[in-house]
């Protein structure tokens, strides 16, 4: 007719007003918690894809010591075109990559033939850019977006398109020296606007990789990086150590490593961003440990205290002390899934509606994010299994106290 | 032979400096179907004798011997399986599970502290239902019957595992009169019925008219037997 579950319900049943209080307050961090790594999470991705499938893609390739002279767009740190074939021929052999685009960058001045600025540019395979940087097409906010661009073609960034008052459709002129000091001059029509995103590479213009070659005067297919696109972003530190593993041991003649590999982490500084989003993440489910703890504990210390002669009759009656214990953990245990059940389905609906109302956000200069929070099975479970956890855990030194009773001094209790 | 048998039997309390003799030296024993009480004033040791048999305290001196077992050395578990195996209580308070109806309270030691099968159990608690005079309020909890019907349920719960004997301190202390008198008589009907030994401490005139061995007390020490075979 009843078990320890059954005695435990009704147990939480005699005492519905603080049964629901302590649910209510578990239910409020479950909520709390799967809503903030929701969130959180899907702007997160959001903020990861866009700058890996927008602009670095998941990993690059450069010659040793160009990353920390990045900001001059040095030439003379390129890698050669045997260089290349090897970085080629290695990616090539991996089912893990999707894609990669050899790049040049380089700055230049631009001109629209009235006044004259500086640009950065990122002189590309359209084709192969677009497949390992499939999210660049969305940044063209005016103009074709069909292959990209052609030669004789250049995607402005939106602030130098701005700045000096150019239309689709215009010439402008880009002058750039080379890496033997020689300025070479070349007249483009604008393509596109291309709308700037936040960290490295994101405010540069783009332009037809043999374009670059003739205003750099560059004979040979050397480049600046490979950008490489995998098939799940998941596979990243794998595939990193592999060519690390691959590429590191080549050496030039004065015996130094060739190659650098670097994933979008080391290169963008929005990763610091996500790192504070899962420290913020642990926090947030710290918080919830506490308060799962605190309130479990609570109210199990005071059900032991308010139910002593009860203890001490089942005692005495020749109930064994591991299972009184086994009574009052039930009955946290019970607490806690009542909490973390309404708190699921009250995430879960709420994580719906907020994907239905379509709510929107600015970050930086990006204006109307689209905010999508889904949340994964796994992160439901891990957060379940926590509070769930922590229940029979703030249970535990209760019952312990409740199974140790003596059972004469608890029959006298009144 | 005996169901409990106590020699020399003592209790000492000590509370930092004070040590208080609660049982000095007790002989007596008590034989199985016997309707017997342990009388005597407040403080004279009664409770402390029962707690003894019942295993809920250990003896510091002597021996006690409850169902052929020396109860003086058994530890927290083995006393909690002994008690749940062979002996039954009756509180003054009645002591029911207020969130258990009257047919689960009497089930509970059969199925917490035995580990019956269900079958099993029904037919137990029907029985005893039956022999209490319970049956029509089976469904009921604890604060919808009477005080009466309270203890009535408390007695069917400590013979519902069979136990061979039932210790009882102040079994009438919280009913009124007429009530006593008959959960007294329902007491020596289940004695009758099944064979059990019923050991009360009591003040209660009504319950040491009925009783057939009278054990009195006073300081710890046991006075006099009345009734039955002398000390």
């Amino acid at each position: 007719m009843f078990n320890i579950f059954k005695l435990a319900i009704r147990n939480l049943r005699r005492y519905k007003r603080r049964t629901i209080l302590t649910s209510m307050l578990i239910t409020l961090g479950v909520v709390a918690v799967l809503l903030f790594i929701s969130v959180s999470g899907s702007f997160k991705a959001m903020m990861i894809g866009q700058v890996t499938d927008s602009m670095l893609g998941h990993l690059q390739i450069h010659k040793k010591g160009y990353l920390a002279s990045i900001d001059s767009l040095p030439l003379d740190r390129n890698l050669k075109e045997k260089q290349v074939v090897r970085v080629q021929e290695f990616l090539d052999d991996s089912k893990e990559v999707a894609a990669y685009s050899r790049r040049i960058k380089l700055g230049a001045m631009f001109s629209n033939f009235k006044e004259t600025t500086n640009i950065r540019l990122n002189a590309v395979n359209p084709t192969r850019e677009m497949l390992t940087v499939p999210m660049l097409v969305e940044r063209i906010i005016k103009g074709d977006k069909e292959g990209l661009l052609t030669k004789g073609e250049i995607l402005v960034p939106e602030l130098i398109a701005k700045g000096m008052k150019v239309k689709i459709g215009d010439t402008i002129v880009l002058v750039a020296t080379n890496k033997d000091g020689s300025v070479n001059g070349q007249s483009f029509v604008v393509r596109g606007i291309l709308e700037g995103i936040s960290g490295p590479g994101g405010r540069d213009g783009i332009i037809h990789i043999d374009d670059a070659k003739s205003l750099l005067r560059i004979q040979d297919n050397e480049i600046s990086e490979i950008a490489i696109r995998l098939n799940n972003i998941e596979d990243m530190a794998k595939v990193f150590s592999r060519i690390k593993a691959a590429l590191g041991p080549i050496k030039n003649k004065l015996d130094k490593p060739v190659f650098e590999v670097h994933t979008w982490q080391k290169l963008s500084p929005f990763f610091n961003i996500a790192r504070m989003i899962d420290l913020m993440t642990l926090f947030i489910k710290i918080m919830l440990v506490a308060i799962v703890l605190v309130s479990i504990m609570n109210v199990m210390i005071m059900a032991v205290f308010e139910r002593i002669n009860e203890i001490g009759t089942i005692a005495a009656i020749g109930t064994v002390p591991n299972k009184i214990l086994a009574l009052f953990v039930v009955e946290g245990f019970l607490l806690g899934l009542l909490g973390t059940l309404i708190g699921v389905v009250i995430s879960l609906v709420t994580i719906a509606g907020m994907n239905v109302a379509q709510i929107s956000f600015d970050f930086g200069r990006q204006k109307g994010l689209l905010l999508s929070p889904t949340i994964g099975a796994g992160d439901v479970v891990t957060v379940a299994f926590i509070v769930i956890a922590i229940s029979v855990l703030a249970s535990l030194q209760p019952a312990w106290k409740a199974a140790r009773m003596d059972p004469i001094t608890a029959l006298r209790h009144v | 032979m005996s169901l409990v048998v106590a020699q020399k039997l003592e209790k000492t309390y000590i509370a930092g400096d004070i040590v208080v003799k609660a049982i000095q030296g007790v002989d007596f024993s008590v034989e199985p179907g016997s309707f017997v009480s342990f009388i005597g004033p407040s403080g004279s040791g009664k409770s402390t004798l029962l707690n003894m048999i019942g295993c809920l305290d250990p003896p510091t001196g002597g021996k006690l011997i409850v169902a052929g077992e020396d109860v003086s050395t058994m530890n927290r578990v083995q006393s909690a399986h002994f008690r749940g195996e062979t002996i039954g209580f009756i509180f003054q308070d009645f002591n029911l599970i207020p969130v258990l109806t009257v047919a689960e309270n009497i089930e509970y030691p059969l199925l917490m502290v035995q580990n019956q099968p269900q079958k099993k159990r029904q037919q137990r608690v029907h029985k005893l239902l039956q022999a209490v005079g319970m049956n029509d309020q089976a469904d009921k909890f604890p604060s919808q019957i009477s005080g009466g019907q309270k203890q009535r349920v408390a007695v069917a719960r400590a013979l519902v595992t069979n136990a061979r004997l039932v210790l009882a301190d102040e079994p009438t202390a919280n009913l009124d009169s007429k009530t006593a008198h008959k959960i007294i008589g329902l007491m020596k009907n289940m004695r009758d019925e099944f064979g059990t030994t019923f050991i009360f401490s009591t003040h209660d005139p009504k319950v040491v008219e009925n009783v057939e061995i009278i054990f009195t007390l006073e300081d710890g020490k046991l006075l006099q037997k009345s009734g039955g075979n002398h000390v």
